[in-house]
């Protein structure tokens, strides 16, 4: 067990090793991909504790995505809020709403509770059109040079980018790694494998769901608010099924329940798509055309089918 | 225009919107009541119908009439059989777990419609009706204590949308007929009640599935074909339909067929309805909300019964 953790240790060290020193080494355009996957990965970390580890298929993941895009967004906008604080606003709309979704969605159950997590997304998504004199709508709105700087350093200089996005995947990482290890993460697996069971040995099963929907949620949020903040640009566009639909992709491909594989599904994806668009405009086929071969022949994703095959004590 | 007057057009115009969306919808009833699964590409079947009713009024050409009744014939057809055969391709090898069908159905979705935009185009493109008159309506009032009839400005309809109310109609007790009343109908409904003992009984439910989920998806081409001449035809078109659908099946109470029409018509006229009097935005925030509050609270929908 102890060789097993030094594994692990050893892998996933090396892995946040080498991407902070990628920076030092990739040209401009990688370099800048390089930051927008880790921020999106983090997103899809924050799907993969509900989905991967609790065994919840949430539908309406952009709903908790936006939360965090659009309080931080809005708060800096409309209330003039400095970056810390509109940062934290975001980050804690994110858990308000995971919270409220969470009680009245966790009342119903599989099929119910994806399309219960869809339809709270979409509403959420029209309400941001409906509100389009301060949200902007479909155009979005883009964030002010002035108001990117964090702790002293401008977020839009593509060094302190890569660098605050590299930050926020530590933290999820970091944060995975150890709800995975945890007490908590193991009761959470507990539940995604035999729900009965779980309850039947005295866990109280509805009050682990509710936390895992709000640490997932908090986690979209986070990566939502820095992906604003990073890239300057709020839009309605992330509140779209679309974006509830990509952490699903990512998670798949990259292996749902590995701590690594939202990381190694969202580069893939991303460096799929983004090869792809070249060629042609129905990027979206790509994913289509994955979605459904992954469901055919690897359920278990990139990673999991390490896992089986080689890797056995990969958390 | 008063409100009276105003009323009727909305009414009207609400009903056509409930007699499409009834055909849509029971296609997704069909297909959750009798192999519990979620079709998430159901609305690109929707989206495939009217743009392959482009396509076969364009290459018959001649009169407007022929290529209509001949992508009338043909489209259901055509669609219906990709979608069986999507069926034994995919969601049969996996072995139509709920949640891993509704991950390959959004897989479908994405395929369907790009392919869709890479042959067809991003245009919207409308189909010629075989028939259009205006039929001016009548409104009745009293002037002065003595009843009247005229004719207000603006209060029509086309033969069209009525012949369009007519064949939905049709179409929809020609399924309950199927169901209740053929043999292909009792089986099923004998798949629907219990799987297993069907299979016990012999009955090839793999088949059944197959033509299932092929007359699910026939059901949602030719409600789009029937719209297409008002509508055109767009390779995103299918989101508004799908949706729409889902609500209507929900409150309807899944897999319930008599329920899902009901709900069409309820929702159908209150969309047609609410969408001229408030912004079709809210109308729109309101109604998905209510049915995710009716899947929380009574997730045997407004009109079913409990299932055990």
């Amino acid at each position: 067990m102890s060789g097993d953790m030094r594994k692990s240790l050893l892998l996933h060290g090396g892995v946040l090793v080498a991407l902070f020193t990628l920076q030092f080494v990739l040209p401009a355009y990688h370099h800048g991909n390089l930051a927008r996957i880790m921020v999106l990965a983090s997103y899809a970390a924050g799907f993969n504790l509900l989905f991967g580890y609790t065994g919840l298929l949430s539908l309406g993941h952009a709903l908790f995505f936006a939360a965090g895009l659009y309080g931080m967004g809005l708060a800096m906008s409309q209330f003039g809020a400095g970056t810390g604080l509109a940062l934290g606003v975001g980050v804690f709309l994110g858990a308000l709403i995971g919270g409220l979704v969470a009680v009245l969605a966790l009342r119903t159950e599989e099929v119910a509770f994806m399309i219960v997590t869809l339809m709270f997304a979409q509403a959420g998504y029209l309400t941001i059109l409906y509100f389009g004199a301060y949200t902007r709508g479909d155009e979005g709105f883009v964030i002010a040079q002035a108001d990117r700087v964090f702790l002293g350093r401008d977020l839009s200089n593509p060094q302190s980018r890569y660098f605050f996005a590299f930050a926020i995947f530590c933290v999820s990482f970091v944060m995975c790694l150890s709800v995975v290890k945890s007490r908590f993460g193991k009761v959470l697996v507990a539940i995604r494998e035999n729900e009965e069971r779980a309850r039947m040995l005295g866990y109280d099963v509805a009050k682990y769901k509710f936390a895992a929907i709000v640490l997932s949620a908090t986690l979209s949020a986070l990566s939502g608010a820095a992906y604003g903040l990073l890239f300057g640009y709020v839009g309605a566009s992330f509140a779209s099924v679309q974006y509830s639909i990509f952490p699903l992709l990512w998670v798949l491909l990259g292996g749902a329940g590995t701590v690594l594989g939202p990381l190694v599904g969202t580069a893939f994806m991303f460096y799929l798509i983004d090869l792809s668009s070249g060629v042609t405009t129905a990027y979206m086929l790509i994913a289509g055309v994955v979605l459904v071969v992954l469901t055919l022949f690897a359920p278990q994703g990139l990673l999991g089918e390490m896992r089986r095959r080689f890797w056995k004590w990969l958390p | 225009m008063d409100f009276g007057p105003y009323l009727m057009l909305a009414t009207l115009e609400g009903t056509v919107t409930a007699a499409v969306l009834a055909l849509t919808a029971s296609g997704l009833a069909l297909v959750f009541g009798v192999m519990r699964v979620v079709n998430v590409a159901h609305g690109e079947f929707f989206m495939l119908g009217a743009v392959l009713a482009w396509w076969v009024t364009h290459i018959v050409g001649g009169s407007a009439a022929i290529g209509f009744v001949a992508a009338l014939i043909v489209v259901p057809i055509l669609v219906g059989v990709l979608a069986a055969v999507t069926d034994m391709t995919i969601l049969k090898r996996i072995d139509y777990d709920p949640e891993r069908t509704i991950v390959a159905t959004i897989g479908i979705l994405y395929i369907l419609q790009q392919v869709t935009l890479m042959t067809y185009g991003p245009d919207a493109r409308p189909v010629t009706p075989p028939f259009n008159t205006r039929i001016a309506l009548p409104w009745f009032e009293f002037v002065n204590g003595e009843p009247g009839i005229y004719w207000p400005w603006g209060l029509s309809i086309t033969s069209y949308k009525l012949a369009v109310i007519g064949a939905a109609s049709v179409v929809l007790m020609g399924l309950w007929l199927l169901m209740t009343r053929s043999k292909l109908g009792l089986l099923m409904r004998a798949t629907e009640q219990d799987r297993d003992m069907a299979l016990a009984f012999g009955i090839p439910v793999e088949r059944i599935y197959a033509v299932v989920f092929g007359l699910g998806a026939a059901m949602a081409a030719l409600a789009a074909v029937l719209i297409v001449p008002i509508q055109q035809a767009h390779y995103l078109m299918g989101a508004d339909p799908l949706l729409l659908s889902f609500i209507v099946v929900i409150i309807g109470g899944l897999g319930s067929l008599p329920g899902t029409v009901l709900a069409a018509l309820l929702i159908g006229l209150s969309d047609g309805i609410i969408s001229v009097f408030f912004s079709p935005t809210l109308a729109k925030i309101l109604a998905t909300l209510v049915v995710a509050m009716v899947l929380v609270f009574r997730p045997q929908g407004l009109f079913g019964a409990k299932r055990t």
